[in-house]
């Protein structure tokens, strides 16, 4: 039966009505329509569903919504505002870091979650934070150059 | 509209925003003496039907080509706001709607800056020509004496001053293009050929909902398809009764094998899916070739149709030796990130489809075609997708929509296929095989090449005269068939693309082998025959240099004529330090290969470097460099993240990629089945780019997935001495070869 449960999104308090096991990818994208997380295989394994729960980097589509109830959640929504970007997003834009663009709320939320543990990264952590992180466009080096610019601009 | 649905996110597509002008094909002998017209403008010759002056002081471009996440848009808007000389921030795209924007055909064949863009480049040019005209009758001065920036037009001396927006309520572009107006000389350009920011990034980096996946509309419900587990299974037994009654479930759909669910949320729709699923039993013949021997059995296919496609016949020196050789490419998946989506619902009386194809009018027709209805009452909007490199399952999944839309009263239905659906019923890139043959002079030269290539079609896209091309008409209980597979003609070519060398070779000879039977679902992916072709031909072209004991950068600029062709290959070697004769220590090495695609369009040339782990016959591609010459760059940036993206793509081809079958079904269903090259993996990639100012723009989109193959096989052939023929080269085969010796 469907319930009701509060989730702590990007620092306000929201409520979803649904059943519990529903992934918190659906949750996000059309009960809250926070639709940067995006669907890509269902089985963790690409990434483009990829929030942060509590500092740490999860697959949303394998996440049930009734586990994360009372716990941080934050989305590429919630990291920057138009005025007030976030270094990565800037970043990504300076670096032109993508081709089509799916991947990329994946690409982010996966590097922030690196950024906030260990602000300066080498280039192989980069790459090993992002292993389970598929891009098909091919921009990985520009994915990569782009992080490595956000660090530098956050250490200043 | 909910809220986060904007006009400028979905282009106006719900209504409000009306725009009429004349969309009507040319007819009459007027036009019939009509000039001849850049690209696609020649077959939608308004000036109004490409380009709208907006008295806000915008200008609005109605392109045919569609964003694939390429940058098309944003090259196409460098190029329209050059000519109308504004700010590119005053240009507004919209996206193809067949309501209202020009018939282009498909997005494809990296033609947009080729073909679009001189369509574009040519109405925008005449545009501002008009608009000064109309300001010199208004301001009554000559046309010498006005100067158009950035929509204003001052006279030179005086004070008087109109704008474009001004006068846009003359409606200053009703007319027909006449392409009698020269764009800018390359000396005057300010936007084109500098880099440009994509236009689309900014969103996505916010995570704004641009894409189709996140289109939120009114009333909108989602839907999910139940597909056979395999091309040729029946349907022995449905209990839908259970499925009827889950949650949230509006519809269960049954049309012959084409079976789909329809519920209030995305998560119940799901579930219905996999319940639905569990409800259906299915019989699955053995109906796919075994995969250990589809190329030899695709060879043998009835009907093969054998065209030599081009031939050269000249007295030379004569052979002393000849060698031969034969490749092998598998099935290759487009692989999108985002699995296909699509939605569609009754509006206004038109079934109106949101979808990521590349083609909006021909996916229309045939949507008409299979529904019944009348092409006007079909409107087809393009909104953006994961990128798909080529045909992939853009236009089933809004076809999929559109049957379940229909199913439920043209209710809004938006539904994005499972990882499963997405690999199990994408159509592939062709299994193909490659024989080659070259003889040699006693000083060293090709006098002879004869080259075969066994491939079916690259291109069963829909809008066929006959025939449909979308999976779900074939399920129907009264199906429709596929058309015709029918080979492309080259220069372009399909299974052919880049069959036939830029080399000079006094005599060669290139047969194409056109396989109607298609055991797989094929169609075109990006570079069609090309990735195999320039594999084979560039991979023979070491082994052939191997022969005669040259070096491989020497031999080729020794059969290169084409100045360009050569610059390309010296800026690469140039740039990556190739030193002839240069020994490896038995696991590094490195290897060059070169092409021109399509043999028309964007130069490449490029040198991979690799290691081999000659215990576990890993290879890894530590760095390639390249060198491109794309004739005209319009946004540096913009080419150079197509060639480093197509490098990158094509190494994951060249080194893990073949969709996986038995002889019921296709096994490749996942990430784990279908794996790609990954953040550890991919090379470092350093692109030259070479400008051409002074000539035209050729399409880069794919110009280098092929050499980046061949580079990387001469590459391991370098650093082992093995040398791999069949594609890809996993770990068992590298170290099966080095085996070998």
């Amino acid at each position: 039966m469907p319930e009701t449960y509060h989730l702590r999104v990007n620092g306000a308090l929201r409520e979803v009505t649904l059943e519990g096991d529903t992934p918190l990818l659906y949750a996000l994208r059309n009960d809250l329509e926070l639709s940067a997380a995006k669907f890509g295989c269902g089985l963790a394994q690409c990434g483009a569903c990829t929030v942060i729960v509590g500092g740490t980097a999860v697959r949303s589509c394998r996440t049930e919504v009734r586990a994360v109830e009372n716990r941080d959640i934050t989305t590429l929504e919630g990291i920057g505002t138009e005025t007030k970007l976030h270094p990565l997003q800037t970043a990504f834009i300076a670096e032109q870091a993508m081709q089509c663009g799916y991947c990329i709320n994946g690409m982010i939320m996966s590097a922030k979650a690196l950024l906030d543990k260990n602000p300066r990264p080498s280039e192989l952590q980069i790459r090993e934070a992002l292993a389970g992180n598929l891009c098909r466009c091919g921009s990985h080096n520009r994915i990569v150059r782009a992080i490595e610019r956000a660090s530098k601009e956050m250490a200043t | 509209m909910s809220a986060t649905l904007t006009r400028r996110e979905f282009g106006g597509a719900l209504g409000g925003l009306v725009i009429a002008f004349s969309m009507a094909p040319r007819v009459g002998t007027a036009a019939e003496s009509a000039p001849r017209l850049p690209g696609m403008l020649e077959a939608n010759r308004r000036l109004d039907a490409w380009l709208r002056v907006d008295p806000v002081g915008t200008v609005t471009v109605f392109t045919g080509r569609v964003e694939l996440g390429q940058g098309a848009t944003t090259a196409l808007a460098q190029i329209a706001a050059e000519e109308l000389d504004i700010g590119i921030a005053r240009v507004r795209m919209i996206p193809v709607d067949t309501n209202r924007s020009p018939n282009e055909g498909v997005t494809a064949g990296s033609n947009s800056i080729e073909a679009g863009g001189a369509a574009l480049r040519s109405a925008a040019a005449e545009a501002r020509a008009i608009l000064i005209q109309h300001a010199s009758q208004r301001l009554a001065l000559p046309v010498d004496q006005l100067i158009a920036d950035d929509g204003t037009i001052f006279a030179k001396s005086g004070p008087q001053r109109t704008s474009y927006w001004e006068l846009a309520a003359d409606m200053p572009l009703a007319r027909e293009a006449t392409n009698s107006v020269p764009p800018k000389p390359a000396k005057d350009h300010r936007l084109v050929g500098r880099p440009a920011q994509r236009l689309d990034i900014p969103d996505k980096v916010m995570g704004q909902p641009i894409f189709i996946q996140d289109m939120r509309l009114p009333g909108m419900v989602y839907g999910r398809i139940v597909r056979p587990p395999s091309y040729g299974a029946e349907l022995v037994r449905l209990d839908e009764t259970s499925v009827r009654k889950m949650p949230g479930v509006i519809a269960v759909v049954r049309d012959g094998r084409f079976l789909g669910v329809v519920a209030e949320r995305e998560e119940q729709a799901i579930a219905a899916r996999a319940a639905l699923m569990k409800a259906a039993t299915w019989r699955v013949p053995a109906g796919l070739p075994d995969p250990a021997t589809v190329h030899d059995y695709l060879k043998t296919r009835p009907g093969i149709d054998t065209k030599t496609v081009n031939e050269k016949t000249a007295s030379a020196q004569p052979a002393v030796k000849t060698i031969t050789a034969t490749y092998r490419k598998p099935y290759l998946a487009h692989a999108s990130i985002g699995p296909s989506c699509g939605a569609a619902g009754l509006i206004d009386d038109m079934l109106t489809v949101w979808s990521h194809t590349q083609g909006p009018y021909p996916l229309r027709a045939d949507i008409a075609k299979a529904t019944g209805l009348a092409p006007e009452k079909v409107r087809v909007i393009h909104t953006q997708g994961a990128g798909c490199y080529g045909h992939n399952g853009a236009d089933d999944a809004a076809f999929d929509a559109a049957l379940l839309s229909l199913a439920v009263n043209g209710r809004l239905v938006k539904l994005q296929w499972m990882r499963d659906d997405e690999f199990g019923w994408e159509p592939f890139g062709s299994a193909m095989t490659m024989a080659a043959s070259a003889s040699l002079s006693a000083d060293g030269s090709i006098v002879d090449w004869q080259y075969d290539v066994w491939s079916c079609t690259h291109n069963m896209r829909p809008g066929n005269r006959q025939g449909v091309n979308l999976l779900a008409s074939w399920h129907l209980a009264k199906p429709f068939e596929r058309a015709t597979p029918a080979e492309l003609a080259l220069p372009a070519g399909g299974g052919d693309r880049n069959a036939v060398p830029t080399y000079d070779f006094p005599n060669q000879r290139i047969v194409d082998h056109f396989i109607p039977d298609m055991p797989l679902r094929v169609s075109a992916l990006r570079t069609l025959g090309g990735f195999g072709n320039v594999f084979a031909l560039e991979s023979f072209m070491d082994e052939v240099a191997d022969a005669a004991g040259a070096d491989p950068v020497a031999f080729r600029l020794k059969h290169l004529k084409d100045e360009r062709a050569r610059a390309v290959l010296q800026a690469a070697a140039e740039k990556a330090g190739w030193k002839p004769g240069e020994k490896s220590d038995g696991t590094r090495g490195r290897g060059v290969a070169f092409s021109r695609y399509e043999t028309t369009k964007t130069y490449v040339a490029l040198i991979a470097d690799v290691v081999v782990d000659r215990t576990s016959g890993a290879v890894r591609v530590e760095r390639v460099t390249a060198a491109a010459d794309a004739g005209q760059t319009i946004n540096p940036d913009g080419l150079r993240n197509q060639i480093e993206g197509g490098i990158i793509q094509g190494a994951s081809w060249t080194l893990k990629e073949q969709v996986k079958f038995d002889k019921e079904r296709i096994l490749s269903r996942d990430w784990v089945g279908y794996p790609i090259l990954t953040f550890a993996e991919v090379p470092a990639v350093d692109v030259v780019l070479i400008d051409h100012p002074e000539l035209p723009s050729l399409g880069a989109g794919e110009a280098s997935q092929g050499p980046i193959s061949a580079a990387i096989a001469n590459a391991i052939r370098h650093a082992t001495g093995a040398r791999l023929r069949d594609l890809p080269f996993t770990p068992e085969r590298v170290k099966a070869a080095i085996a070998r010796g």
